[in-house]
C-alpha cells in the first residue's frame, strides 16, 4: 500500500550532486553535522526575517531614546530587542527623513542585515540591481514602484566589507497613538531596504 | 532531512528555491565558525565566484565558493568533491 510504485525523483543537478558531496565530505571529517544546518536552515526560514527589523523601526518611532541609540551604534541597539548573529556585528541604522531617502545594495555580492532582515531576497543579489542602484537610483527605484519626491535626495549605500544597512523608514502620517506591535505590523522588508516608501 | 519536502516561504516568498541552498548556506557557515574564520574569508571566495561568472545563479556561485573555501583550507581537493559528487545517490 505504501511503498514508492509510481514515485519517480528528479535526477539530481550537478550543483545538488556538489551540495550533497560537501555535506557527505565535511560530515564524514568532523566539520559540519547536518544537525547544525538542519538549525540554520529552520532559523532562517521561519525565526530570522524582517520582522524582527519591523519590531526595530516600531520602537525607534515610539522611543526617541532607542532611536537615538539606534541611529548611534545600530547592533547594541538591536541587541537591545534580542536581535544578533551572523552579519550583525556592523549594522547601520539610516534614517529617512523629508529630505533624504535611502537605500541599500551590495554591489559585489549579497550582504545584508542578517539578523533584522533575514536573507535577502532574490532580487537584491541580482546582476541587474547590483550595478543600476548606484548608477540610476532614482530610476530603479521607479521601476520598482518606489516614486521619491524630486525634491528629496536619495542616498545609496554600498554594503562595504563591514557595514550592513537598515533603512528607518519615516513613520507614516496619521499613526499617533498606534501601539508598538499595530506599527511593526506596517513595516515592510522592502522598506527597510529602501525600495518602497510607507 | 528536515525540511526537505517542505519548501520554506517567508512573506510569501520562498526563501530557498531548492533545499540544497539552504544546505549550502548552512555549510559556509559552519565551516567558518568551526575554524574559527571570519566571514570574510567565505565572502571574498562568494565575490570572486560572482565575479568569475556573473551570469551564474547566485547559490551555484555560493557553493562554488563553498568548494573553494574547503580546498582552500586542506580539508579536501576539487578531485574529491568532483568524484563524491558522481557517487552520490539519489
Amino acid at each position: 500500500m505504501s511503498d514508492d510504485h509510481g514515485h519517480h525523483p528528479e535526477p539530481l543537478t550537478d550543483v545538488e550532486r556538489r551540495a550533497r558531496a560537501l555535506e557527505e565530505l565535511l560530515t564524514e571529517k568532523g566539520i559540519v553535522s547536518p544537525e547544525f544546518i538542519d538549525q540554520v536552515v529552520d532559523a532562517y526560514a521561519q525565526d530570522i526575517g524582517p520582522m524582527n527589523g519591523a519590531k526595530v523601526v516600531a520602537r525607534a518611532w515610539v522611543d526617541p531614546e532607542y532611536k537615538r541609540r539606534l541611529l548611534a551604534d545600530g547592533s547594541a541597539a538591536i541587541a537591545e530587542l534580542g536581535f544578533g548573529g551572523p552579519e550583525g556585528d556592523h549594522i547601520v541604522a539610516v534614517e529617512n527623513t523629508p529630505a533624504v531617502h535611502n537605500v541599500v545594495v551590495c554591489t559585489l555580492c549579497s550582504c545584508y542585515p542578517w539578523p533584522v532582515l533575514g536573507l535577502p531576497p532574490t532580487w537584491y543579489k541580482s546582476p541587474p540591481y547590483r550595478s543600476r542602484m548606484v548608477r540610476e537610483p532614482r530610476t530603479v527605484l521607479a521601476e520598482m514602484g518606489c516614486d521619491v519626491p524630486d525634491d528629496v535626495e536619495i542616498r545609496v549605500w554600498d554594503s562595504s566589507a563591514e557595514m550592513r544597512y537598515l533603512v528607518l523608514p519615516a513613520r507614516p502620517a496619521g499613526t499617533d497613538g498606534v501601539g508598538e506591535d499595530e506599527l511593526a505590523a506596517t513595516v515592510t522588508r522592502d522598506a527597510m531596504i529602501g525600495v518602497a516608501r510607507l | 532531512m528536515a525540511g526537505a519536502a517542505a519548501l520554506p516561504r517567508e512573506n510569501g516568498e520562498l526563501v530557498f528555491d531548492a533545499p540544497w541552498q539552504g544546505r549550502v548556506l548552512g555549510m559556509a557557515l559552519a565551516v567558518v565558525q568551526e575554524r574559527g574564520l571570519d566571514w570574510d574569508e567565505f565572502r571574498h571566495r562568494l565575490i570572486a565566484a560572482i565575479q568569475s561568472d556573473p551570469s551564474r545563479p547566485y547559490y551555484e556561485s555560493w557553493t562554488a565558493a563553498l568548494i573553494d573555501l574547503v580546498v582552500d583550507l586542506g580539508v579536501a581537493s576539487a578531485d574529491d568533491v568532483q568524484a563524491r559528487a558522481a557517487r552520490v545517490d539519489p
